[in-house]
């Protein structure tokens, strides 16, 4: 009697803990290798405390090696993931596939109209929001205020192009390994093409007019390419076409660039006093434009959380997300870590507040250059298209990646800058007219 | 006169082997080197060599994020598993094309060589639909198939190799004795070819500890072996060269320690029957 009593208490509890196994929901979240997702990481046994029937599994990879992974897992409706970190170019092509479930059930703590509305727009398809900002960026300009002074320059707030390129010449001290400017070189979509792009913004250029036809002909292309080749070639660093964000980063950290025009997300790598030897003089300043356009690029990237349509645990994943992207996480990053450290570019609530404003010295011009970021009109002419460093549509990644290498060899000398730009008209036209555009 | 030159070209030999030999292994020595460097210092220009404040701060990082020994076990098994169920298919394979080889014995042979000239990303989407219906999604199973494919033609070209060095004369005698087929090549066949087999067992659990598209491309949690391990350290936006380097270090360096350790083994396969 004694025996089978036992087994039966024993066999209640095996039910008992298979069923609490059962209850607890596994999600798996893909995410991109970078300081503020680590620290996400790190902190996620918040969430997990305070939601213990759920489970996080993480795969973290390289942003590239991840894009591929998640595009080939959501296009074949895969269900490997239940949470993806995207960006502003997948969400709204992935969204209108219906690949990614809307976020317009957030629970009201939430406060979605805190969300820096730039950022929103740039992750909704017809007002509604199929993915919530983690962190998000734009482009700005980063200088040495010591190199400046000392070369007699003043670099304005709003600064043009004209601005930039005097300075550039009168900070060059070749002998002394400074470079007057640093900009990507390197060929890709989201490498050269990114700020190259925006620069084409600036100069009043567009990609396509608004038949789709390729614009690379025009005369605004022309002079983005004049006075981008002749930049980097004067006053920029050797090899400057195998140069990307890392790179010219590690140059800039290492007081050899004057000025360094990339992501807002540098600010706060180049002003860290562990890792960078000029962090004490480093000054910042809008995106700039040419005289007489009024455009300043209008990049704007936010690495966000989206739901894949494919995933058996919607529910759990929400929560996830709303709990990962929410004004609560960001006081608990600040908490943990300090002000300086909770992820920028989402939420107005984190730009009023006066610590953060106190700890991040950049703050104001990041804030500045995400609110003017203007997704829906990237040029001052008409498009069809929208984006920013980018133009939003799925055949962008394949000739984006190709006009960057015809760049990028006129940056390294194998072809001229009109050779550049004839192939790029050429190849684009090509595909566009191939995808029936 | 004759032996003093001998000598000395000996001498030169060896001193390019070595030059080449660091040169090779330079990169290694690099990655484990910076793998000691705090991040600052990794990027550092002039980059210092051996004089820096050495620290394991990046492998106290990378052991605090990922779960290595997860990686670790992934990785054997895959690797382990694809080399010998590869083998399992490629010895009788290789035998019957060494032995008994039909009119079309190269043709199949070319063919089969063929298939590794195709880029694997061309068959990714189909695949993927396949492990996706077949739930072989993210699990060792399903790697150690795939791998077991792509290596296969690898490993019937080697085996078939030694085979055919073998004298056929020896596999008779064994039949005229009664020998059955299994018999044959088990107990005569197999031992008198196990430094090949040794060699392309080795050298295949290089390639698969080493294989990073289908190991990427297919896992996601539970399968991901060291490959992934590494890829979760590279980023583009931000500097982590040295926490890189770690991960990197620690996962190349079972296969580093296998292969120092069974060298002579290695280079003994791999000139087996070179010199007729």
């Amino acid at each position: 009697m004694t025996n089978i009593r036992r087994a039966l208490m024993g066999a209640t509890a095996l039910c008992v803990s298979a069923l609490a196994a059962e209850a607890q929901t596994t999600i798996t979240i893909a995410t991109v290798n970078n300081g503020d997702m680590i620290r996400m990481q790190g902190l996620s046994n918040h969430f997990t405390d305070a939601h213990p029937d759920i489970a996080l599994e993480w795969v973290t990879l390289e942003e590239n090696v991840l894009r591929q992974r998640v595009t080939t897992d959501i296009a074949t409706q895969g269900g490997q993931y239940d949470v993806l970190t995207i960006g502003t170019y997948e969400v709204p092509i992935w969204a209108k596939q219906d690949w990614l479930l809307p976020l317009d059930d957030l629970p009201e703590e939430y406060n979605v109209d805190d969300l820096l509305p730039a950022v929103r727009e740039a992750l909704s398809v017809d007002g509604t929001l199929y993915a919530a900002p983690f962190y998000g960026e734009s482009a700005m300009v980063m200088y040495r205020t010591d190199l400046a002074e000392q070369a007699g320059v003043s670099i304005p707030e709003e600064p043009t192009w004209s601005d930039i390129m005097s300075a550039a010449e009168a900070m060059t001290d070749r002998e002394n390994e400074v470079y007057g400017i640093c900009l990507r070189g390197k060929p890709g979509w989201g490498e050269n093409m990114g700020f190259i792009t925006t620069m084409a913004n600036s100069y009043g250029a567009r990609w396509f007019d608004t038949e789709w036809n390729a614009q690379f002909d025009s005369p605004e292309w022309q002079e983005t390419m004049k006075d981008y080749l002749t930049m980097m070639n004067e006053y920029g660093p050797p090899g400057a076409s195998s140069n990307g964000f890392n790179e010219n980063l590690s140059l800039f950290q290492q007081g050899k660039c004057g000025m360094w025009i990339d992501a807002t997300v540098a600010a706060g790598f180049v002003t860290d006093p562990d890792e960078s030897t000029v962090a004490d003089s480093v000054g910042f300043a809008k995106f700039p434009n040419k005289e007489g356009v009024d455009n300043h690029g209008n990049w704007l990237w936010a690495w966000s959380l989206a739901v894949p349509s494919s995933t058996d645990a919607p529910d759990a994943a929400k929560e996830f997300v709303a709990w990962a992207t929410s004004q609560e996480y960001t006081q608990l990053v600040a908490q943990e870590e300090g002000w300086r450290a909770a992820p920028p570019g989402t939420r107005t609530s984190l730009y009023e507040n006066p610590e953060y404003q106190e700890a991040a010295p950049f703050a104001e011009m990041t804030l500045n250059a995400i609110q003017s970021a203007d997704t829906q009109n990237q040029s001052v002419q008409e498009t069809p298209y929208t984006g920013g460093q980018f133009v939003a549509i799925p055949e962008f990644q394949g000739i984006g990646t190709a006009v960057g290498q015809q760049f990028s060899a006129a940056l390294a000398g194998q072809v001229s800058a009109d050779q550049a730009l004839q192939s790029a008209q050429q190849l684009t036209q090509r595909e566009m007219d191939r995808a029936g555009y | 006169m004759a032996r003093a030159v001998t000598t000395r070209r000996k001498s030169i030999n060896t001193a390019i082997a070595w030059a080449i030999g660091i040169l090779i292994f330079f990169p290694i020595l690099w990655t484990i080197l910076t793998s000691f460097k705090t991040e600052a210092e990794a990027i550092s220009s002039p980059p210092s060599f051996l004089f820096f404040d050495w620290t394991f701060e990046n492998y106290a990082a990378v052991q605090e994020r990922s779960n290595y020994f997860r990686h670790f076990m992934n990785s054997v098994v895959i690797s382990l598993g694809s080399t010998i169920l590869g083998l399992i298919i490629a010895v009788p394979a290789a035998w019957a094309m060494a032995f008994v080889p039909g009119k079309n014995t190269k043709n199949v042979l070319m063919w089969m060589l063929s298939t590794k000239m195709l880029p694997p990303v061309g068959v990714l989407i189909p695949i993927y639909l396949l492990f996706r219906d077949t739930g072989l999604l993210d699990t060792r199973t399903g790697l150690v198939i795939v791998l077991t494919l792509i290596n296969l033609p690898i490993i019937v070209w080697m085996l078939y190799t030694y085979f055919r060095e073998i004298p056929g004369e020896i596999l008779e005698a064994a039949r005229m004795d009664g020998a059955t087929l299994r018999d044959e090549i088990i107990h005569v066949l197999t031992p008198m070819a196990v430094p090949g087999i040794a060699s392309t067992l080795l050298l295949n659990i290089i390639l698969a500890w080493n294989e990073a598209f289908w190991t990427l491309n297919l896992t996601a949690a539970n399968a991901a072996p060291l490959t992934a391990f590494i890829a979760s350290y590279s980023s583009p936006e931000g500097l982590f060269y040295a926490k890189l380097s770690a991960a990197s270090t620690m996962a190349i360096a079972p296969i580093l320690i296998l292969g120092w350790f069974s060298q002579k083994q290695l280079v003994r396969g791999l000139t087996f029957g070179a010199v007729k």
